[in-house]
C-alpha cells in the first residue's frame, strides 16, 4: 500500500562560502489522507526545511535536492518548475510562521486571497472575490465583507493568521502544511487557531503536517508524531505512544526539559550541548554528542555508526541503545519525566 | 516584617498618540494603575498576553520610562524623585536581561568587553581588576573565559543569553528584570538558563522580576504571580494559588488556553476566549475584561451592570470571581 504522501530518503544541501550545509540528511515521512501529523524538534533540525522541498520550493535555487517525494504517485523532486506549479497553492497549501511577511502589504487580504484562487480557476475577478469573502468568513473573520478589503496590517496577529490560513485553503488542497502557525501568536489566540486548523480538516478530510516546536500543542491536534534531529527522523509514533513511551533519548530530554503546568516544580532537567553543526555533521549517531545513553554501549558505537530507524509496530526509532533494548518502557529516565502519566493511567 | 525591596504604588504610564491628518490625540493607557512588591530573594512572575503592559511595567522599574502616576520605592526610597547622580548609583542596583539576545549585544563589540561595559561605567572595579572580573563572571554563568575575546556572533542563542546575564549581574544587583528572557530559546536550552537564573539567585540572594507570556516557565522561577490585562492587575497571589486555585476569569481561561501534553485532558471543558485584546487607546469601560469575559457572556443582565463600574482592587480584581465560565449541559446536571 503506498501512502498519500510518502517522503524517502530526502536529503537537502545548501552550497555556502563555508562548505556544504546539509539540512536534511535521510528524512523519511509518510502521511495518510485526513491525517494530521506533527513534525518536531528544535530549531536547525529541518523541519522548516523538509517542508518546503516537499513545496517544491527549492527549485531553480542552488540547493540540491535529492531522494524521493512520493504525492499521490507522483514524485514531486523530478517535476520541473511549471509542473510544481499545478500542485503548489492548488493540491498543497502552507500557512507560514508569520503573516505579515508572508503577505504583500500593497494589496488587500481579499485581493490575495482571490490571486491565489484566480491562479489555479479560470473565473472572474468578480467571482473570485467572491470566493475570498466566503473563504474569510468561514475562518472566522467578522464582517468578512468589508475586512476583505482591509490591508494586512490593517489585521490583528490572530486575524492575519486567520487570512493566512483562508488564503491557503482557498483551493481545498489535498496537504496542507502549517509551518509553525501558532508559534508567534498569544496562548488564548493561539487556542483559537488551533480550533480553527483543526475544525477545518475535519470538514475537507485533507491531510495536514503541522511543524512546530511546542508538544503541547502536538498533543493537542496530531494523531501521529515524527521527531526530528539535525534532519532526520529520529522517532515518530502515534501521539499516545510518544507521550507515553518516548523511545528516542533525544524525545525523552524533550519532554524532560519542559516545564509544565502541573506536577511538581522541581529543577528542570535540560539537554546538555547543543544541536550539531550542520557545516560537519558527525559520522555516527547525530545526538551522541548530547545523549547520556551513549555511555552504556560498547566503546564507540554511538559516534562511530550512524543508527537506522527501526520499526517496532508503529512506532519508529532511530537508536542503538533502544535497538539493544537499553531502553526498557519506563526506563530511567523516562520514569520521572512524563507528564500526565500518573493522572491518565 | 521588613520593608520590601522594591514597593510599587499606583503606577501609571499613558502614552499620548496622536494620529491621523487632524492628528488627534489619544491616550493609551499601558500601564494603568500597578500596586505590588518584590521581597528580597523572591521572584515576581509578570504574565499576560502582549500588550497588556507588562514590558511597559519592566521599563518602568527600570526607570528608562517616566511614569505618567504612581510611585516606585526601591528600599523605602522612590526612584522617580531620582537626580541624575543618584540614578547611576540606583542603575547599579536594578539591572535587566532583554529578550533578544541577538539585538541587545553590540555586534562590533567582544563579549568580554560588553560584560566589563557595566564595570566601566560605574567605575567600581579597578581597571587592572575588570579582566579578572569578567571571567569568573563568565565562568559563573557557564561561558568558557577564554572566549572572552570572541563577537557575539560566534555563540548560539542560549550562549548569548548566558553574555546578556553575565552582563546583568557585573555590578552584584539587588534586582534583575528579565523580559521575556528565554522564549526566543529552544525548549532544551531554555531549561539550561532557567536553571541558571534559579541557581544565581540561591547563591547571591538577588530577586528577579520575571516578565513572560509562557505560564508554565512563569510557574517554574516565580514565587508570586501578577496577571496583567491592559495595562491593570487582574489577579495577584503567591504562585500555588494562581496556578493552583486561580480566582479571576481571566487567569482561568489563560490557564485553560495552555496546549496541554497530558493526554486525555479533554479539550471539551476548554475556555475559549473569543477575538482579540482591545486596543488599548480605548478600553472597555468599567472591567476592562468584560468584552472577552467567558464568565460575564454568561451573566444575567441584572449582574451585568455591575461589570460596567471600576474593577474592585485586590488581589481578584472581579466583581462575580465566582460566576461559572461554561455553561454546564442540562443532560450532565441530570446524570449527576
Amino acid at each position: 500500500m503506498t501512502s498519500f504522501l510518502s517522503v524517502k530518503d530526502l536529503h537537502v544541501e545548501f552550497p555556502t562560502d563555508d562548505g556544504l550545509v546539509s539540512a536534511v540528511n535521510g528524512m523519511d515521512l509518510s502521511l495518510e489522507r485526513g491525517e494530521t501529523v506533527g513534525l518536531v524538534g528544535e530549531s536547525g533540525s529541518g523541519k522548516s526545511v523538509t517542508t518546503q522541498a516537499i513545496m517544491g520550493l527549492f527549485k531553480d535555487s542552488k540547493a540540491r535536492v535529492s531522494g524521493t517525494i512520493d504525492f499521490e504517485g507522483t514524485d514531486l523532486i523530478s517535476l520541473s518548475e511549471n509542473r510544481m506549479r499545478e500542485y503548489r497553492g492548488k493540491k498543497i497549501g502552507m500557512i507560514f510562521q508569520d503573516p505579515l511577511s508572508a503577505m504583500h502589504p500593497f494589496y488587500t487580504v481579499g485581493e490575495q486571497i482571490a490571486e491565489a484562487y484566480r491562479v489555479h480557476n479560470q473565473v472572474s475577478k468578480k467571482a473570485a472575490k467572491e470566493v475570498a469573502v466566503d473563504m474569510l468568513g468561514r475562518v472566522g473573520i467578522p464582517a468578512a465583507r468589508s475586512r476583505a478589503d482591509s490591508y494586512p496590517h490593517e489585521f490583528s496577529g490572530g486575524m492575519r493568521q486567520r487570512a493566512m490560513i483562508a488564503m491557503a485553503l482557498v483551493c481545498e488542497p489535498e496537504l496542507l502544511i502549517a509551518d509553525e502557525p501558532t508559534t508567534a501568536l498569544d496562548v488564548t489566540v493561539q487556542a483559537q487557531i488551533l480550533d480553527l486548523i483543526s475544525g477545518l480538516q475535519q470538514e475537507t478530510n485533507s491531510a495536514v503536517i503541522f511543524v512546530t516546536h511546542d508538544l503541547g500543542v502536538v498533543a493537542e491536534l496530531c494523531q501521529r508524531v515524527v521527531v526530528m534531529y539535525g534532519g532526520q527522523c529520529v522517532e515518530q509514533a502515534p501521539v499516545r505512544t510518544i507521550f507515553r513511551e518516548p523511545g528516542h533519548p533525544y524525545t525523552r530530554g524533550l519532554m524532560a526539559s519542559m516545564p509544565a503546568l502541573s506536577d511538581e516544580t522541581g529543577r528542570l532537567k535540560p539537554i546538555p550541548g547543543s544541536p550539531p553543526a550542520l557545516l560537519d555533521l558527525p559520522k555516527g549517531c547525530l545526538f551522541a554528542e548530547r545523549c547520556e545513553v551513549a555511555k552504556l554501549l560498547p566503546e564507540g558505537l554511538c559516534r562511530e555508526e550512524r543508527p537506522l530507524l527501526r520499526i517496532h509496530g508503529d512506532h519508529e526509532v532511530r537508536c542503538h541503545a533502544h535497538e539493544r533494548g537499553l531502553l526498557a518502557v519506563g526506563g530511567p529516565s523516562a520514569a520521572g519525566n512524563m507528564k500526565g502519566e500518573s493522572a491518565d493511567v | 516584617m521588613s520593608e520590601p525591596l522594591l514597593k510599587v504604588t499606583g503606577l501609571r504610564k499613558h502614552f499620548t498618540v496622536r494620529k491621523g491628518l487632524a492628528r488627534q490625540a489619544s491616550v493609551v493607557k499601558a500601564v494603568d494603575g500597578l500596586d505590588f512588591t518584590l521581597e528580597r530573594g523572591k521572584t515576581l512572575g509578570l504574565v499576560g498576553e502582549s500588550g497588556c503592559g507588562k514590558s511597559t511595567t519592566g521599563k518602568l522599574l527600570m526607570r528608562l520610562l517616566e511614569p505618567t502616576a504612581g510611585s516606585i520605592a526601591l528600599d523605602g526610597r522612590d526612584v522617580a524623585s531620582l537626580r541624575k547622580d543618584e540614578l547611576q548609583s540606583f542603575r547599579r542596583r536594578v539591572q535587566m536581561v532583554f529578550q533578544n539576545p541577538a539585538s541587545s549585544l553590540n555586534p562590533r563589540m567582544t563579549v568580554g568587553s560588553a560584560i566589563a561595559a557595566p564595570l566601566a561605567a560605574q567605575k567600581i572595579t579597578p581597571p587592572e581588576g575588570v579582566k579578572k572580573r569578567v571571567q569568573s563572571l563568565m565562568d559563573r554563568v557557564g561561558l568558557r573565559p577564554e572566549h572572552a575575546n570572541r563577537f557575539p556572533h560566534e555563540f548560539s542563542g542560549g550562549q548569548r543569553q548566558r553574555i546578556g546575564i553575565a552582563r546583568a549581574l557585573a555590578l552584584e544587583p539587588d534586582v534583575v528584570i528579565c523580559d521575556e528572557p528565554v522564549s526566543a530559546l529552544d525548549v532544551s536550552v531554555q531549561a539550561q538558563v532557567v536553571n541558571l537564573l534559579k541557581d544565581i539567585q540561591d547563591e547571591l540572594g538577588i530577586s528577579y522580576i520575571f516578565i513572560a507570556h509562557d505560564l508554565a516557565v512563569v510557574r517554574h522561577m516565580a514565587d508570586d504571580v501578577a496577571v496583567m490585562y491592559l495595562g491593570k492587575i487582574m489577579e495577584h497571589g503567591s504562585r500555588d494559588q494562581i496556578f493552583g486555585d486561580p480566582q479571576h476569569p481571566y487567569t482561568r481561561s489563560l490557564l485553560s488556553a495552555v496546549p496541554s501534553v497530558e493526554l486525555g485532558a479533554g479539550s471539551k471543558d476548554r475556555i475559549r476566549l473569543q477575538g482579540d485584546l482591545p486596543s488599548p487607546a480605548n478600553p472597555p469601560s468599567g472591567c476592562v475584561f468584560r468584552t472577552r469575559c467567558p464568565a460575564y457572556a454568561l451573566l444575567p443582565e441584572e449582574k451585568r451592570l455591575l461589570c460596567r463600574d471600576e474593577i474592585p482592587t485586590g488581589s481578584v480584581a472581579c466583581h462575580h470571581p465566582d460566576a461559572p465560565l461554561l455553561e454546564i449541559p442540562a443532560a450532565a446536571t441530570t446524570l449527576v
